[in-house]
């Protein structure tokens, strides 16, 4: 029951926010959000208890679905993502002055509630709802308060809408097939399900689609870069923050355990292309000239390796995947903060229109560089505990895929350290380069702090995760 | 006790490197020095303690703090192992650490980002004591890439010459190329003996017989991948070149002294995986001896006063890996040291020229600075000899053992390393009389501003020089000090050397063959006077030489522009390609809505029309099923 | 019973049927007056009642003429809204011609 609470919190800042007009929005906005933070930290709390958290209630009887919630310590660590993530978000926007501020921040956190939801359902038309719930908010974000050519902008931001709606409907077919089987949406139920491997393959494509285009795995990438682009920085980290760890969390939760045969024939292919991905999205990166897609590729290269690791199907893998997922969310908000804090000065997003930053602003670039040390996985930092474990888990597979999916510590600091270089460093740019203000320091401070922090001791996390991780191992190979 | 002289030990650089960030600017370019070399001499004094409780009792210290890493079959403490070996390797980190660090206050204190840079030297001494005292592979990891980190932030130290960020940027990254070899070595490791601490690893290889033998050789080999990059070997050497365009002080700590013996410090540590892989031990000694000899032809017609520096470093670190390939892990180990004192002493001498020179590194725009700088230069002179293997100084003993060791083990790589100890000879004294003899060839104004170094400057020298004299004595022949104090590092016993007739004439022939190579630069340079030729002229072989044999260029070719030309391929088409497929499939759509609408074009007779086609078509259907 | 359908065979009904249809549908197909257009679809719903009733009495079961008498009220029905929709077509067109009324163009 405690669950919903938090659910219900969620929701009804957002409406909360709305009706609390313009100049107080962000302020309600950032209330409610920390409120949820904070409630999430006393739920993790009785998990950490013993207390059991699930909940399931009749919902509707024809067809059979029930409103529940499982909350174990996954489904925790993505809440704890989530609820984490929102209120720096919402605190991110303080330095900007939106119209119509109540509808962003509303829906920002409406997003939120809708991705809470989608990490806690255990319900399978429940989940969907949630996951096609997650859409719409981020359309309008992306749709109304962007930036750049608004034709233009339309045009990417409908082409997100409608592929990752399409690829949802095929996981609902793949739902819909699923209960005729087992009657039920239960995960429960469905993890019972013995399918045969000509279903657990179809199941499977029917579920790679709808989470290949919202991870995204390559080839199914290219709303990516365009969206990111032209979305306020707010919904880009939304996106790139958390919505992306639903699909994958999702191949952790449902498509493994409930088709794991499928999983298994075809795991070269499914590896290959995540490696391929972290490859191609590597190179692609090298040569953006604007900020914002150079990070969108490198958020592509970086989930390609976290899919390649849900993929192992080993220990590892997975653990290492939640863990990176973690660590990229903190990291990928930090960058694209980043990319703001520059815009709001400098009213550009072109490499070649910076430089010269760091004479005038010693600490942002401080932040600037460890946050991109971060990102290249340096030891010491969080990212380095995940992708060393992901990187682990594919040398179990495959020296090959260990030697291929290492490329991105090489590439990843080519990249990186290029993109740094020519926007930081070098002689000093004529235009003047405020220093950062209280508030986005203090945010850029806590992101270093958190991935620093569990980036030296990261036991908290893999203790809470690994108990639910196992289980999902034995349901794969049961 | 030991855990908090440890974390003192650790964490002591570490804090001066949060003070100099935090209040460095607030504290002043005198303090925020002061408290930069103190942070290290602390360390300093911490590691002389544990070095004589070490030395006394024989028995490594192990400090395990927490859990860091958790892995399937294992997991990572957070730990720390103070063995001879990582005691001995601290002692002259921290040791040469803090005389660089002093030497940097002087050095330095025209820069206006000075707290900065102490910060990051504080910063580099934190990580390469994590890298030294790590207790398993991935807190050595740590530090490997610390290190890293501190050289891309030194080299990249003047960020506002973007060729400097360059050659930062090269360093780390071609670091990194290395460092996937080292984890791919750990991931090997971590996966068939369940470990990655070392001491565990140690018996775990030592007794299992389970684990497939190719998969021990691949380790090494990663392993090895890993210390190329660090220690600068072919064919991951040509950054450290590049890494010149650090402050000098850098130049002598991290890219001569310390940093890049990391590569050996690991093959050292590992010496166990190593000894049973004489496959990679040949490679290894190839690889080192290459980098010897190629290393060594460059520097002899490089003008720039660091870069021979450089590339003698480069050619001093192949032959350590020369020696560690002949399994003489003690000698490797011996000469890092003796090295570090005469390199980081040549480093420094060289920065105190180019001090006052105002940053005049082309050794053809000096000469004549002996009489103005009379410290620096018997200083380096002292250097030039120990690295040249002059009886009896430092580098005579150490040189010496190493090129003994590969004519027992090889005489091919015994000549090569001699040819490399010549050009060694003729390369320094090429510097030592461009530099220091003849007449003053710089503008009138330096010459007005030649003076001799403070003693905040001279003084490490001294001391370096001192060393690099006497240093030589931990390892005599016959008195083998350090042979016996790392000893319990190694299950194959080193034989040392009998002094035979060959041992002596081998003896005679290096010093024979550094007393020529330095007579040859005598000839040319202090008696016949002769200059280099400026860069225009340099023609044939020489030219090929001076320009790096084109080894860059060629990875440019071969690495750089191909991933760059890759990407914007990918960019451009690729990414345009998928993207037009999806939205073709849109774009199909539209095309089929539009073939459509002409039918529903609202002519209600065309309508009728379909509907009776429809209607007979029901009704021949109906027929023909029947 | 006297079955009027041993003097004319139902094959005589059936071939009647077919052909009115046939005009329906051609009336359908051809005519471009709505009216004319709405009368053909009468013959057609006419023909189809008539092999209604002949089946009834042939099958001896008078469940096919209570179909007609469905049928008939149902077409009464539509006469009267169609003819009423054509009426105000005209008020607002000045022509019932099908050609003219391309209103439903897609």
């Amino acid at each position: 029951m405690d669950v919903i609470y938090l659910l219900v919190l969620l929701l009804v800042g957002a409406l909360a926010t709305y009706l609390s007009g313009d100049k107080l929005a962000s302020k309600v906005a950032l209330l409610f959000s920390l409120g949820a933070f904070g409630y999430s930290l006393y739920l993790l709390n009785l998990l950490e208890a013993g207390v059991n958290l699930d909940y399931t209630a009749a919902w509707i009887t024809k067809p059979n679905i029930a409103f529940a919630l499982k909350t174990d310590g996954l489904a925790m660590a993505m809440l704890l993502l989530t609820t984490a993530l929102t209120p720096m978000i919402v605190f991110s926007g303080f330095g900007n002055d939106y119209k119509n501020a109540r509808s962003i921040y509303a829906l920002i956190l409406f997003m939120s509630f809708a991705m809470a939801g989608t990490f806690l359902a255990a319900d399978g038309l429940l989940y969907y709802i949630f996951w096609e719930l997650a859409l719409i908010p981020i359309y309008f974000i992306a749709l109304l308060w962007g930036n750049g050519d608004a034709e233009e902008r339309k045009k990417a931001v409908l082409k997100f809408f409608i592929y990752t709606l399409g690829g949802s409907l095929f996981m609902l077919t793949g739902f819909v097939y699923l209960y005729l089987q087992a009657g039920s949406f239960l995960l429960t139920d469905l993890y019972q399900l013995r399918l045969s491997c000509a279903q657990q393959f179809w199941i499977f494509m029917a579920f790679f689609l709808a989470y290949a285009i919202k991870i995204p795995i390559i080839p199914f990438h290219t709303w990516q870069a365009k969206v990111y682009q032209k979305a306020p920085t707010v919904g880009t980290m939304l996106l790139s923050g958390i919505m992306l760890k639903m699909g994958l969390y999702s191949v952790l939760r449902w498509q493994l355990p409930i088709a794991p045969l499928a999983a298994k024939g075809h795991q070269y292919v499914l590896i290959g292309l995540s490696v391929a991905g972290v490859i191609y999205g590597s190179i692609v990166a090298l040569r953006q000239k604007d900020l914002k897609k150079l990070l969108a590729y490198s958020s592509l290269a970086h989930v390609g390796l976290i899919a390649a690791g849900a993929y192992t199907l080993t220990l590892d893998g997975l653990r290492g995947a939640v863990l990176q997922m973690i660590a990229h969310g903190f990291t990928v908000v930090g960058l694209f903060f980043v990319a703001e804090i520059i815009f709001r000065r400098y009213e550009t997003r072109l490499i070649a229109e910076m430089g010269g930053i760091r004479q005038q602003t010693p600490k942002f670039t401080s932040m600037f560089l460890l946050l991109v040390l971060a990102s290249v996985a340096l030891p010491s930092t969080f990212n380095f505990v995940g992708e060393f474990t992901v990187l682990y888990s594919l040398f179990q597979v495959n020296l090959g895929f260990a030697i291929l999916g290492g490329l991105t510590i090489i590439l990843g600091a080519y990249y990186m350290l290029k993109m740094f270089q020519h926007a930081m460093l070098g002689e000093v740019n004529a235009k003047p380069f405020a220093d950062v203000t209280f508030n986005e320091g203090l945010l850029l401070v806590l992101i270093v702090a958190v991935l620093f922090f569990f980036g030296l001791y990261s036991k908290p996390i893999t203790d809470l995760i690994s108990p639910s991780i196992e289980n999902i191992l034995i349901h794969i190979n049961r | 006790m030991d855990t908090t002289l440890a974390l003192v030990l650790v964490l002591a650089p570490f804090a001066g490197f949060l003070i100099n960030v935090f209040f460095g600017k607030t504290l002043g370019k005198s303090v925020s020095g002061t408290i930069g070399t103190l942070s290290v001499a602390v360390s300093f004094v911490v590691s002389l303690m544990l070095f004589m409780q070490v030395n006394a009792t024989k028995t490594p210290i192990q400090i395990a703090l927490f859990d860091w890493i958790q892995v399937g079959n294992f997991k990572v403490d957070f730990g720390f192992l103070l063995d001879q070996l990582s005691l001995l390797w601290l002692l002259f980190v921290t040791g040469i650490g803090s005389l660089i660090h002093l030497y940097s206050i002087s050095y330095m204190h025209d820069d206006e980002k000075m707290h900065t840079f102490f910060a990051y030297l504080n910063l580099f001494v934190f990580f390469m004591i994590t890298l030294v005292v790590g207790s398993n592979l991935l807190i050595m990891f740590i530090g490997w890439e610390g290190v890293g980190l501190c050289s891309y932030l030194l080299i990249g130290f003047w960020y506002k010459n973007q060729e400097y960020n360059d050659a930062a940027k090269k360093a780390f990254i071609m670091n990194r190329i290395g460092d996937l070899g080292l984890l791919i070595g750990i991931f090997i490791l971590g996966a068939a003996f369940s470990t990655v601490d070392f001491a565990t690893l140690k018996t775990a290889l030592e007794t299992s017989n389970s684990v497939n033998p190719n998969w021990i050789v691949l380790a090494a080999l990663a392993l090895f991948i890993g210390a190329c990059g660090k220690s600068a070997q072919i064919p991951l050497y040509t950054w450290l070149p590049d890494a010149m365009a650090g402050p000098t002080p850098v130049s002598a700590l991290i890219h001569a002294a310390t940093m890049v013996t990391a590569g050996i410090f690991m093959v050292t540590r590992m010496n166990f995986l190593f000894s049973l892989t004489p496959e990679v031990q040949t490679i290894i000694a190839v690889i080192g001896a290459a980098t010897a000899l190629v290393a060594a032809t460059i520097a002899l017609v490089q003008n720039d006063i660091k870069k021979v520096l450089a590339y003698s470093t480069v050619s001093q670190l192949g032959l350590m890996f020369l020696a560690l390939g002949c399994g003489a892990y003690q000698v490797a180990v011996f000469h890092v040291i003796t090295h570090a004192f005469f390199k980081a002493c040549l480093f420094l001498g060289s920065g105190s020229v180019i001090h006052a020179l105002h940053g005049e590194q082309d050794m053809r725009r000096m000469g004549g600075l002996k009489k103005v700088m009379p410290i620096t230069y018997i200083t380096m002179l002292i250097s030039s000899l120990a690295i040249s293997g002059i009886f009896p100084l430092a580098g005579f003993w150490s040189k010496d053992e190493i090129l003994m060791t590969a004519f027992h083990h090889n005489i091919a790589l015994w000549v090569i390393g001699s040819i490399a100890s010549i050009m060694t000879a003729f390369y320094m004294f090429r510097l030592m009389f461009l530099t220091f003899w003849k007449d003053f060839r710089g503008t009138e104004e330096q010459k007005h501003h030649l003076h001799e170094s403070p003693k905040l400057i001279t003084i490490p020298l001294i001391i370096l020089a001192i060393l690099a004299a006497i240093g030589g004595a931990i390892n005599l022949p016959g008195n083998a000090w350090l042979n016996h104090y790392l000893a319990p590092l190694f299950s194959v016993a080193h034989q040392e050397h009998v002094l035979g007739t060959t041992e002596y004439m081998l003896m005679g022939i290096a010093l024979a063959g550094g007393i020529i190579g330095i007579a040859i630069a005598y000839m040319k340079y202090a008696k016949q006077g002769q200059l280099p030729e400026e860069d225009a002229q340099i023609t044939g072989f020489s030219k090929v030489l001076y320009d790096k044999y084109y080894v860059d260029e060629v990875y440019e070719f071969l690495f750089v522009k191909p991933i760059n030309a890759l990407s914007r391929f990918f960019r451009d088409y690729i990414e345009t390609a998928v993207s037009g497929f999806v939205f073709g499939l849109g774009k199909a759509t539209m095309v089929l809505g539009a073939q459509g609408r002409k039918v529903q074009n609202g002519n209600i007779g065309l309508y009728l029309f379909f509907f009776v086609l429809g209607v007979i078509a029901i009704i021949s259907y109906l027929f023909l099923a029947q | 019973m006297n079955n009027i359908l041993n003097h004319i065979g139902i094959e005589n009904y059936i071939f009647l049927s077919v052909i009115l249809f046939c005009i329906g549908v051609f009336g359908v197909l051809y005519r471009r007056n709505a009216i004319i257009v709405f009368m053909s679809i009468e013959i057609m719903l006419n023909a189809v009642n008539l092999l209604f009733v002949a089946f009834s009495t042939y099958h001896q079961d008078a469940q096919g003429q209570v179909f007609v008498f469905f049928s008939m009220a149902v077409a009464a029905a539509e006469v009267a809204v169609g003819l009423a929709i054509l009426v105000s077509i005209f008020r607002n067109l000045g022509s019932i011609d099908i050609d003219n009324l391309k209103k439903l163009k897609g």
